[in-house]
């Protein structure tokens, strides 16, 4: 049996050699050059922290950070509130809602489509004059003026929320679906027959029972979301505008390193980006458990 | 008393509900009900229609725009398709020739997706058979890495491909998916459920070799695993867009999303009838495929996420 158990690393040897090829190395080359002044061409010379230094007083990085964190929020919580809002609607045994799989399939559509097509899409829907969206809600009434989405910078970044609250909630809403229909019907029978009211039953049992469904929507949201990119690229001129509003990390990463040939320092970028979505994955973790502990103080 | 009791019993037979299902009803406040259910059913029906016109209206609108001219499109806004689908697309294939960009995104996307199915099978099946020395150690440190987000490593991957040579061609796409250590993590934690020891013994005994007993024992009892992944491995690969954008340099190489992004910058913009049809071509077969497809795509999505 021990000769055999040879064979184990011929198995995990194919992964092992592509792994260590284009994923382990390429993170420890990365943090060898976020130390250099590595421009794309041989010859860098180390320059220590120099990069890290100057990513703390980059006002232009600490604005995609600001810029990321203010996009994603707006739209987490549009998205996690609508998801959790539908899945309230649709569990309710009084109400019997019908068509589940019809409106799932609708919700769920936009995730599914190329995100540079959407970006191209909404980059002419939201065009000032000849936009299609302005357009319709000019006809509507709605507007009496048409609106510069994206050139202004409030209107810009609650675009780019809103778009991806449209690509995501189907999808959290599938996953929170997913969870209330695995919680005992014997807990909402127990909290009715207590005499929980609807919201009550909602606060008290679903949302508790929730938690590490939430959890995990709101840590695979985080990190997708520091990752913005594609969109505020495709929407604008590709660095930011308007006004550096829809500058964020990956996008600034990306035009230091393959616009501006800034190896050395995006590269630093990166580490950033890496440190601060380890941080706040932390936070998220803390703050659960906290909450977990503290309910488990006061029961 | 006897009697009474039989016909609630028939009665809660003939609901279509299970008697157990039915019970919030009857503790409600008999007051107002049925009147006020009808109601708020009604406005939840519309909410969610509304709903799903948002999802839908901006897909339309690509739609409708498509068929119309360059001049129809900025004077006005329609729900009425025009007629001029044909001359859009002769505008349209004047510059870019879109199917390309289908076909490069289609070959990247198939061969990732069997790369990553095969190879990461292989590995869970050498995970989860065999005792040898450093596994634990390897097998957290893949748990490990797999938290790292990819941007981390771009320009050292960046570098090695140039290094190696391979840039601007299909290889730093495809090749790099034979270590996904998401699938392999959750085809291990599958087949540890289903797949037991004394199969792959029963087979050692009967003189197979452990590649055979890989390919003709484990391999078609984890294909439902797989299968599961497969699915969001192809959708990865067909969305992806920051790698080819920076590994390839060739239009004739541009994947779809990247050659979607080159369509903003180039001529056809200029005509938004055919930058509809451009971007309307790049999205239709997903939602076909989507309409066959969804059943699958919730259910993974749900089992990605709910499995502990």
């Amino acid at each position: 049996m021990k000769k055999l158990d040879r064979y184990g690393y011929a198995f995990i040897a194919p992964f092992w050699v592509v792994f260590l090829t284009f994923s382990i190395y390429p993170v420890f080359l990365t943090l060898y050059y976020s130390f250099t002044n590595y421009t794309g061409s041989q010859g860098e010379e180390v320059v220590g922290f120099a990069n890290y230094a100057r990513l703390l007083t980059d006002t232009y990085f600490i604005e995609a950070f600001v810029n990321t964190i203010k996009i994603w929020g707006i739209n987490f919580v549009l998205q996690i509130g609508l998801a959790l809002a539908l899945a309230l609607l649709f569990s309710d045994l009084r109400l019997k809602l019908k068509g589940l799989a019809f409106f799932r399939s609708f919700f769920y559509l936009p995730n599914l489509i190329t995100i540079s097509s959407v970006a191209l899409l909404f980059g002419i829907l939201l065009d000032w004059q000849h936009g299609s969206l302005n357009m319709m809600l000019l006809k509507l009434g709605i507007i009496s003026d048409p609106i510069n989405w994206l050139s202004q910078p409030v209107t810009a970044q609650l675009s780019v929320s809103l778009i991806l609250t449209w690509m995501w909630f189907g999808h959290s809403f599938i996953i929170v679906m997913a969870g209330v229909s695995g919680i005992s019907q014997d807990f909402f029978e127990a909290a009715h027959i207590d005499g929980a009211n609807r919201w009550q039953m909602f606060t008290n049992v679903t949302v508790p029972l929730l938690k590490p469904i939430l959890l995990y929507i709101m840590i695979t949201s985080l990190i997708g979301g520091l990752q913005l990119f594609d969109l505020p690229l495709l929407l604008t001129d590709g660095i930011g505008a308007p006004d550096g509003s829809l500058n964020t990390m990956v996008l600034y990463l990306y035009n230091q390193a393959f616009k501006y040939n800034n190896y050395g320092y995006a590269a630093a970028v990166a580490y950033g980006l890496f440190l601060i979505t380890l941080v706040f994955s932390a936070i998220v973790f803390k703050g659960m458990f906290r909450k977990e502990r503290a309910a488990q103080k006061g029961a | 008393m006897e009697q009474n009791a039989e016909s609630r019993r028939m009665l809660a037979d003939s609901e279509v509900q299970p008697p157990r299902e039915e019970k919030p009803l009857r503790v409600l406040p008999p007051s107002k009900k049925p009147k006020k259910k009808w109601f708020s059913r009604g406005l939840i029906y519309t909410g969610l229609i509304v709903l799903t016109i948002v999802c839908f209206i901006p897909f339309l609108m690509m739609l409708v725009n498509a068929t119309r001219t360059n001049g129809e499109i900025m004077s006005g806004f329609s729900l009425i398709p025009g007629s001029a689908l044909v001359d859009n697309y002769a505008i349209l294939s004047d510059y870019i020739n879109i199917w390309t960009g289908f076909k490069n995104s289609l070959i990247v996307a198939v061969l990732v997706t069997l790369l990553s199915g095969y190879f990461s099978a292989m590995t869970a099946f050498g995970f989860a058979f065999y005792n040898f020395k450093g596994k634990n150690v390897m097998f957290i440190f893949m748990l490990v890495m797999m938290m790292v987000p990819g941007q981390l490593g771009l320009i050292g991957f960046y570098e090695i491909s140039k290094t190696l040579g391979i840039l601007d061609s299909f290889i730093p796409l495809i090749i790099p998916s034979i270590a996904s250590p998401f699938v392999v993590f959750f085809i291990r934690q599958y087949t540890q459920a289903t797949l037991h020891v004394s199969m792959i013994e029963a087979a050692r005994i009967d003189g197979a070799s452990e590649l055979r007993i890989f390919h003709t024992i484990a391999l078609p009892m984890m294909m439902p695993a797989v299968a599961t992944m497969s699915i969001f491995t192809f959708i990865g690969s067909w969305n992806n867009y920051l790698m080819p954008l920076v590994l390839l340099f060739s239009p004739e190489k541009y994947t779809l999303p990247v050659l979607m992004g080159f369509l903003k910058g180039s001529q056809v913009a200029e005509n938004l009838g055919a930058l509809y049809l451009g971007i309307a071509i790049s999205v239709v077969p997903i939602m076909i495929a989507f309409l066959f497809l969804s059943k699958y795509i919730v259910s993974s999505i749900s089992a990605g996420a709910v499995k502990e």
